[in-house]
């Protein structure tokens, strides 16, 4: 899968199937198991169609038809949530490791 | 408009040495010599993927980690420094589709998920790392698993 195309154009991998939605979200928007769905087999189907090396085969769905603010915005300046300190992190690590361990 | 983030990713990182694409003049490709649903297929996602206590991802961290595909979605956590995830967090399947791939087995469309899944933290800076350290250790695992394809899913 791929969101970016200038740099698959630029690696090359063998197949490639393309979706124009922001990072993040390769196969799908959360909480759409529909939608996930139809992305996944659409590449399992070009990963069996595509017969020329590099072949991109592009997917038509749109994130929001309504709204393409999100081309301007995705991976630029201020773009990232800010991160929690280094200790709130560690912290946060130490909790989900716990919590896993005494399950 | 697709986003051209090769311009984005040198604006973004301008304070330090413009990062080097890997420019390939041509793309290896081995034909398919059975149906996809005969096939074994494996999955590996770059999103930062770990399941239960596995330790999280840290600066420059080519490790990786193995998810076994019987995974409950709750059990898995996700860690990365390029991309926002809070969306993964939500819901794994968005950068790591373990319950499609999963249905697409039970449907026929694949002949079988191997197990385990592997997810690594793509934001790594060296792509020679990536090269000669990570790459090679996940062909090995795919090896081993007799695998004849894989699903590559980037975040």
């Amino acid at each position: 899968m791929t969101s970016a195309l200038d740099i698959t154009r630029s690696v090359k991998p063998p197949r490639a199937v393309f979706v124009n939605f922001p990072l993040g979200h390769q196969t799908g928007p959360p909480g759409q198991p529909e939608l996930q769905r139809r992305i996944v087999s659409n590449a399992m189907r070009a990963f069996a169609a595509i017969s020329s090396p590099g072949t991109i085969v592009e997917l038509p769905y749109v994130w929001d038809p309504n709204d393409r603010s999100w081309e301007d915005t995705d991976y630029t300046k201020g773009w990232m949530p800010e991160r929690p300190s280094r200790e709130a992190a560690d912290k946060l690590e130490a909790e989900r490791q716990a919590k896993f361990r005494r399950d | 408009m697709p986003v051209a983030y090769i311009p984005r990713t040198r604006d973004l990182y301008s304070d330090f040495t413009p990062y080097r694409w890997v420019k390939n003049e041509s793309a290896p490709f081995t034909p398919l010599t059975k149906p996809v649903s005969e096939c074994r297929v494996a999955m590996i996602s770059s999103g930062g993927i770990m399941y239960r206590d596995q330790p999280r991802f840290h600066r420059e961290d080519a490790s990786y980690r193995r998810i076994p595909i019987d995974a409950r979605p709750d059990e898995l956590s996700v860690w990365h420094f390029g991309y926002p995830t809070g969306d993964a967090e939500r819901d794994a399947n968005c950068v790591f589709p373990l319950e499609r791939m999963r249905e697409l087995e039970a449907a026929g469309v694949i002949g079988t998920l191997v197990d385990p899944a592997f997810s690594f933290m793509g934001g790594i800076y060296s792509a020679r790392k990536v090269h000669e350290e990570l790459a090679p250790q996940i062909v090995d695992e795919l090896k081993r698993a007799h695998a004849d394809a894989f699903f590559l899913v980037p975040a």
